[in-house]
């Protein structure tokens, strides 16, 4: 049977992945938003997940609200991206360094 | 009554801080007028006031205004008018005045002739608060007060080097004897709970029964301690040895003012001060031999240095100093209404031959040194004969005021008992001679003798104008004629009744007095004494050192080289002052500085903690790389360490 | 049975879609892979019997973020090459960190399962149960106040996106409709009063 356990552990996984992705990704900063992004993912598969398993339609409203406010971010991070990639010509994270101590 | 004293006590200080503030609105006429018009309406109450306390012998102990009171003691500004106060305003106020008047003739040409007028008059509200107060703060308010102003005063001309040097060398000797005299005044506060001088004396016999542990294992009693450091203060301000060093070096200030302050009443304060404890005094016999032995060393000692110096100023500042030793001597001795009587002539011809020394000097063009004045008889007559005067009396030439008061000031020293008392006559006896020796030898190589001043000052040497002359001439008539009338009454009379207190063991005057047939008798008595005799010597001797053979003294000068370098270099106090004192405090200082301020608090602590937290912040600096992944990093490990919190607590 | 194994399979792809996508040389590459994770994602959420998350995922996400993001990618020329090194360098120390995090999240899940009615079977809906409906009453109903935040939310997204990125090119004539209605006929016109010239 698929239990809650089995999405609950997929989503941790997925998780974990975007996770090893924000820091092992030094060169790419839309790499870095796409990981966002499969985080975001993982995030609502849970809220899906425990929502179908314990009968409460919230977690469902949740994803929802969850999906628009990602469409936003990705939204307003990649217009800065853009601005970015206007001043540096170079979208490398290793050389976005300016506010280091 | 009381708005007199007020008025006394306020007119001068009103002056004062006219003549200061409103210089140039009032201009040099206006200063000299307020402030004399102030002090001449001082001396007119005073006068009501002794002629009431004489009268009536009612005594005026009132507070006139609380400034605080804490833990029951009441720090209050209170006046105490008995005899001895009264006294002590006369003659203050009077030699204020002379003073004030003969200032107008010697700073005439000075620039801050308003600024020096507001300074005595400052000076005589100041000493006015202290001969008058009912209590030790107000008490000691005015002994600052009068340090302060004599500091402003003595360094009156401070562009001066020396005058700045000696101005700072009397606020510090002053200080150390403040700091004794603050000490006692602790001390009769814890024991007696109240700063009140009736209220203290009324408890002395309980201080003079308790007693302190000093050191360990030694008690004293409490009426010694707190006597001593009380002492101790006097000795700063009348110049006792070893705190006399400075009042040489006070002559930097402007003649008027070493008239003044440094004879007539300043330096009086002590001995004031003294009489005014003597209840407590009476309570120790340590604190009086103490007293006595130093003030008849310093009244022998500091005479001997007299003969020595070329300064005519100089020479009147020792004979001060030994003076003021006499003083102090019949003070140990009990006799507190001789060494009163002599404050009081000795103010008289004290200030007298200050301001003829000034008028000498003023005559001179500001010519100071002895060795090159001489035949000034003929050029100042007036100066001459007040001169004279006053050097008669100061001897204690039979008939002048100050006889009177030696005689019977060294005759009530003589009659002690207490330990020290043949000491301290024997060097009163020996000073009377020294006494005569220096004082005539100034007074022959001044006035007497070759002329040995260069040709273009002589041809300007005049008598000075009135305004110097007349202040001599009134300071004369008291130096001569005051000691007959008053002998009597204030020495072996009740005059100062309850504000001296004797106890009977002590009381050499109450014995001196039963041999006492009037003034008279008195001088007849005295005329066949042996102090008479010595000072006779005295004047013999230095006319024929000075006048018969002028080489005379060069030649003892050789032979007796070492007595003499002693004495001109003072017996090496200053340079023991300088070179241990001063420097040892300056080494400990730069010490403190180097080693405590800049290495310690500077370097470890301010700098210390400041490199600190900029050494931290480098550290801490690395973490801010400016990356994004490693901020997601640390997050994330943040987060695995905070889930395996969670999962480990169960 | 069958759900097992299409869960399963789905799950593999889904999981290798992830790191696909952070593993991938090109980034449209990895832009496409996030495609195909999303839409694995939306057929799991049919077996969870979410179907109208599972539509609006792929067509909000898919359709408009993803493209959004294609786009981009496109738009920057990259260079691909001095984008690959430095991956074998740090990939370890990444991968062990995140493995932390990801097994005590399933040390969490398996280990405290405190109560939540983790191993049973999922509860199906009965036939003709609306999905939509369900949400939409939960949505209009008790969160109509978060909704119009939402809404608010995306307004926002598009004033600022369209704010940082505006710029104006120069030397482009435009017309300024503004300036154009200011204009007033004295500016424009002038009568002049010119005298008829005649013939000599």
């Amino acid at each position: 049977m698929i239990s809650l356990t089995h999405y609950l552990s997929l989503s941790a996984v997925l998780f974990g992945i975007s996770v090893a992705g924000i820091f092992i990704n030094r060169k790419n900063v839309i790499l870095l938003l796409m990981c966002v992004e499969l985080l975001l993912l993982a995030v609502n598969f849970n809220f899906i997940a425990l929502s179908r398993f314990m009968g409460d339609t919230t977690g469902q409203v949740f994803v929802f609200f969850v999906l628009t406010v990602a469409a936003a971010e990705s939204a307003i991070g990649l217009a800065i991206l853009v601005v970015l990639f206007r001043t540096r010509r170079s979208i490398n994270v290793q050389e976005l360094d300016v506010l280091r101590g | 009554m009381s708005n007199i004293y007020l008025a006394i006590v306020l007119c001068p200080l009103i002056a004062a801080l006219i003549a200061g503030l409103c210089g140039r609105l009032i201009g040099r006429a206006g200063g000299h007028t307020v402030t004399i018009l102030a002090v001449g309406a001082s001396f007119a109450m005073s006068l009501l006031v002794l002629r009431d306390t004489l009268a009536t012998g009612t005594v005026f102990n009132e507070p006139v205004y609380t400034w605080l009171v804490t833990d029951g003691v009441r720090m209050e500004v209170g006046f105490l008018v008995d005899r001895l106060t009264a006294l002590m305003m006369v003659v203050v106020t009077f030699v204020s005045l002379m003073v004030h008047v003969y200032t107008i003739g010697y700073m005439h040409e000075d620039p801050g002739y308003q600024r020096f007028f507001s300074y005595i008059s400052l000076f005589t509200f100041a000493m006015l608060m202290l001969v008058m107060s009912n209590n030790f703060m107000q008490l000691f308010f005015g002994w600052e007060a009068v340090g302060l102003v004599s500091y402003l005063l003595i360094g009156f001309w401070y562009t001066r080097p020396t005058a700045i040097f000696a101005n700072l060398k009397a606020f510090l000797v002053n200080r150390i004897g403040d700091f004794g005299f603050l000490l006692g005044i602790a001390t009769v506060l814890a024991y007696t709970g109240s700063l009140d001088f009736a209220t203290v004396f009324g408890r002395a016999p309980e201080l003079g029964a308790q007693t302190i542990e000093v050191f360990a294992g030694s008690p004293w009693s409490v009426a010694t301690v707190a006597c001593l450091l009380l002492f101790v203060g006097a000795m700063g301000k009348s110049a006792q040895m070893p705190l006399h060093v400075w009042l040489p070096d006070s002559m930097e200030g402007p003649t008027p003012i070493s008239a003044l302050i440094h004879a007539a009443t300043m330096v009086t304060a002590g001995v004031f001060m003294v009489a005014r404890m003597s209840p407590l005094f009476e309570q120790s016999e340590v604190a009086l031999t103490t007293v006595m032995v130093i003030g008849a060393t310093t009244a022998l000692f500091t005479g001997f240095m007299g003969v020595v110096v070329n300064d005519i100023k100089r020479v009147v500042a020792y004979s001060t100093l030994s003076q003021l030793g006499y003083m102090t001597t019949a003070l140990g001795a009990s006799a507190y209404a001789a060494g009163i009587f002599h404050l009081m002539t000795h103010a008289f011809f004290k200030a007298l031959l200050f301001l003829a020394a000034g008028s000498v000097i003023v005559a001179l063009h500001h010519e100071q040194d002895i060795r090159r004045m001489g035949g000034l008889r003929r050029y100042l007559p007036v100066t001459y004969w007040t001169s004279l005067v006053g050097s008669l009396a100061l001897i204690g030439f039979p008939g002048f005021a100050g006889f009177f008061s030696k005689d019977a000031l060294i005759e009530a020293v003589e009659a002690a008992t207490i330990p020290g008392s043949g000491y301290a006559a024997g060097c009163l006896l020996i000073g009377v001679f020294v006494t005569a020796l220096y004082s005539f030898r100034m007074f022959f190589l001044v006035f007497h003798g070759n002329e040995r001043m260069d040709e273009h000052t002589r041809q300007h040497a005049h008598e000075s104008p009135w305004v110097i002359t007349v202040p001599l001439i009134l300071l004369a008539i008291p130096s001569f004629a005051i000691g007959w009338f008053t002998l009597g009454p204030v020495v072996f009379g009740d005059y100062f009744g309850p504000a001296i207190a004797v106890a009977p063991p002590h009381d050499v005057l109450a014995q001196l007095g039963r041999e006492f047939h009037g003034p008279g008798g008195f001088l007849l008595h005295g005329m066949l004494s042996l102090p008479v005799a010595l000072s006779l010597a005295g004047v013999a001797v230095a006319w024929f050192a000075y006048l018969y053979r002028p080489g005379l003294p060069e030649r003892i000068r050789r032979v007796l080289d070492l007595p003499y370098r002693i004495l001109v270099n003072k017996y090496y106090f200053d340079d023991f002052n300088e070179k241990v004192l001063a420097r040892g405090a300056r080494g400990i200082g730069r010490v403190l500085w180097k080693g405590g301020d800049v290495a310690v608090i500077d370097g470890a602590f301010v700098n210390g903690s400041a490199r600190l937290v900029g050494w931290c912040s480098g550290v801490m600096r690395q973490l801010q790389t400016g990356y994004l992944y490693h901020y997601a990093f640390a997050m994330v490990v943040g987060l695995s360490v905070l889930l395996a919190w969670v999962l480990s607590r169960g | 049975m069958i759900t097992m194994i299409i869960f399963g399979f789905l799950a593999t792809v889904l999981v290798g879609a992830g790191i696909g996508v952070i593993t991938a040389r090109n980034p449209v590459y990895s832009a496409i892979f996030l495609v195909l994770a999303f839409v694995t994602s939306a057929v799991l959420w049919l077996l969870l019997e979410a179907e109208f998350l599972a539509i609006v995922l792929v067509l909000v996400y898919v359709g408009a973020v993803m493209v959004l993001f294609l786009f981009v990618v496109m738009m920057l020329d990259v260079n691909i090459a001095a984008a690959r090194e430095g991956f074998t360098r740090y990939a370890p120390i990444g991968a062990i960190v995140a493995g932390i995090v990801v097994f005590e999240l399933l040390a969490v899940i398996w280990a405290k399962q405190s109560g939540l009615p983790v191993t049973a079977p999922l509860v199906t809906n009965p036939a003709g149960h609306s999905n939509t409906r369900e949400i939409g009453l939960a949505l209009y109903g008790d969160y109509v106040f978060e909704f119009e935040l939402a809404a608010f939310i995306l307004l926002l997204a598009i004033v600022v996106a369209i704010m940082l990125t505006l710029r104006s090119r120069p030397g482009l004539r435009t017309q300024d409709v503004a300036a154009q209605v200011k204009v007033r006929r004295e500016d424009r016109v002038r009568l002049v009063k010119v005298p008829a010239e005649t013939e000599p």
